[in-house]
């Protein structure tokens, strides 16, 4: 008898995505429902959805789900945890939505350690508006509001996240993955799964960083988008877990 | 009768707040409303509630966004400039047609404008304020013991017609100290909330969002919200007529300026002029009514508001031309008093105006 090893994750809807081909999405949103059916939770998930390509999200994950305003799915997550303290809450947001617009509610959820989880998906570029200039756009980078290169003079310096969240002491588990090579992927997967636990053990607030190809906007291939990854991103944006929480082993040899 | 305690108008709302099962508070300080956050800080845990105050009034108003989509009685409260930031919020919560209170202790504008009371978000809480084409149930307490009373109301009212309702005092109302008693209420149990967000155990998923990409849902999501607001106009109108029966002249205020547009009337009836005033509880939906009807008896309308003439357009609305509508406004935390609304109604009346 022929043995199934690999089949569509229980908590994604059987629908075909919306995004382009070579997108990072549908790789995280898989990611997401892998980790949720391992844990066993569909049943008390809550998501909450960002402005941005991935706003649709609730089409393809079968949980309980809120589609937020720009930037303040934190918020929204917040209240949501605040009224049931055991459903397991994340939030999937992108640079525009995280890093530009909804910079407090992040920075203050985190610090205030609220138990959620956030999935925060780093392209580098304004996604769905149609490739502009994102807080986490590296120097250099050409978008369609930076068509000279991102320079620090005019545009100023890319904002890292993880980095930043880490000194705070409300988050509990800070991570960066990317998802440009089945490398990276699974590594990224265990950061997720990390992320979710913190949760659920109480330690407080969780967040991975996906570094993630948008090779639509970056006017690239899908194989190029991936090398772009590698190259470009992960020299200023470097892998790995930059807070763990507190009395938790180290994961051995790293995530 | 219940016991009376003498408490500032701030102070009452969070109670009866309490008292009314909200059990979720986030806001945001600003003046002069800041007595409502700070008593619910303190009250929250000792009734195994939640108080949190958020980074802005932004971030606050996505949290009752959060709490309310989950399905608990939920509030927040500020002062004009935070309410302009809640706007936002407020838009989507309408659109995503989830019940909460919303507490504006109005002060002066535009801008950062002043900290004492003012009527002038009467545009905003009526006309919309944040985008799209909703409304908000907007109460307008005029004594402090009718600001706790409408807030055990706006949370029932929130949770019938699954729509944001807001309570709009002023900084008066806010913090002045009056005898309160709350009234224990026949708790009429609130239609069930099979909408939730509560995890998706044995039954299908739930799914809170306001984004409709195909035009016709949208109009028929916005079609909805409309037929509900008629329903709102239908049933939920609210307006106190004031020696109106035999008045040769109606003003129309509410909130703080109708309490001095009574003592107004006392002085003028005592001259031999019959004044009576028509104070709306309800600001949306607005008592059109009553003033149609009142145009049919009298030839002059004063509208007396602490802003440069807002609600004088609904009432212009109402009478639709058949009398003439004069304004009385004073701003920027100018109070008229009794005797200058008094003037202004002898003006009228002798033809001078």
């Amino acid at each position: 008898m022929m043995q199934k090893v690999f089949t569509r994750p229980k908590s994604m809807f059987p629908v075909p995505t919306h995004y382009c081909p070579g997108c990072g999405h549908g790789i995280i949103h898989r990611l997401l429902a892998e980790v949720i059916d391992e844990l066993g939770i569909i049943e008390r998930t809550v998501g909450v959805a960002p402005v941005g390509c991935s706003v649709l999200i609730y089409n393809y994950i079968n949980c309980d789900m809120y589609e937020a305003a720009h930037g303040r799915a934190p918020a929204i997550a917040t209240g949501c945890k605040r009224v049931h303290p055991n459903l397991v809450v994340f939030t999937y947001q992108g640079d525009g939505d995280l890093a530009s617009i909804g910079t407090a509610e992040i920075v203050h959820a985190a610090a205030r350690g609220e138990k959620i989880t956030v999935l925060f998906v780093n392209n580098a570029v304004y996604g769905m508006t149609g490739g502009q200039m994102a807080p986490t756009t590296i120097l250099g980078q050409k978008t369609t509001t930076s068509p000279y290169g991102r320079a620090p003079a005019r545009e100023g310096y890319p904002v890292r996240i993880a980095e930043m969240l880490a000194t705070l002491d409300g988050a509990a588990y800070i991570a960066r993955a990317a998802v440009n090579n089945p490398k990276n992927i699974i590594r990224a997967k265990k950061m997720l799964r990390k992320a979710f636990e913190t949760q659920i053990k109480g330690l407080g607030f969780s967040l991975v960083e996906f570094l993630s190809q948008c090779p639509t906007n970056w006017g690239m291939s899908p194989a190029e988008a991936v090398k772009w990854v590698e190259e470009k991103m992960i020299p200023y944006y470097p892998l790995g877990e930059f807070k763990t929480p507190k009395g938790e082993k180290e994961t051995a040899g790293g995530v | 009768m219940g016991e009376k305690v003498l408490i500032t108008g701030n102070e009452a709302i969070a109670e009866a707040a309490i008292q009314a099962g909200c059990r979720f508070f986030f806001g945001y300080p600003i003046t002069p409303q800041n007595k409502i956050p700070e008593y619910m800080s303190a009250r929250m845990p000792q009734v195994g509630g939640c108080f949190v105050q958020a980074e802005s009034e932004l971030a606050a108003i996505y949290m009752v966004f959060g709490a309310a989509g989950a399905g608990a009685r939920v509030m927040t409260s500020s002062s004009s400039p935070g309410i302009s930031l809640k706007m936002e919020g407020i838009s989507y919560i309408a659109g995503a047609e989830l019940p909460c209170v919303i507490v504006n202790v109005m002060r002066g504008g535009p801008g950062l404008g002043g900290i004492l009371p003012s009527q002038s978000d009467y545009f905003q809480a009526t006309k919309g304020g944040g985008h799209g084409d909703y409304r908000l149930l907007v109460l307008a307490p005029s004594t402090v013991q009718e600001a706790a009373d409408l807030m055990m109301d706006a949370f029932d009212l929130a949770d019938k017609y699954r729509n944001p309702v807001m309570v709009l005092a002023d900084g008066y109302i806010g913090q002045m100290m009056e005898p309160v008693e709350f009234k224990k209420r026949s708790s009429i149990p609130p239609p069930p909330k099979d909408w939730a967000i509560t995890g998706a155990k044995g039954r299908p998923r739930n799914l809170i969002k306001t984004l409709y990409l195909d035009p016709e849902e949208l109009e028929k999501h916005n079609i909805k919200l409309h037929r509900k607001y008629l329903e709102m106009a239908k049933n939920e109108v609210r307006v106190e007529n004031y020696m109106t029966e035999d008045a040769e002249i109606v003003i129309a205020a509410y909130g703080t300026t109708a309490r001095i547009t009574k003592t107004a009337i006392k002085i003028l009836r005592e001259k031999g002029i019959k004044a009576g005033l028509i104070r709306p509880i309800t600001l949306f939906p607005f008592p059109y009514k009553t003033f149609e009807e009142a145009a049919e008896k009298v030839d002059n309308i004063l509208v007396v508001e602490m802003n440069m003439g807002q609600m004088v357009e609904d009432v212009k609305l109402a009478v639709c031309g058949k009398t003439k509508v004069h304004v009385d406004g004073r701003s920027g935390g100018m109070v008229p008093s009794y005797d200058e609304i008094a003037a202004q109604v002898e003006k009228i009346v002798e033809r001078r105006l």
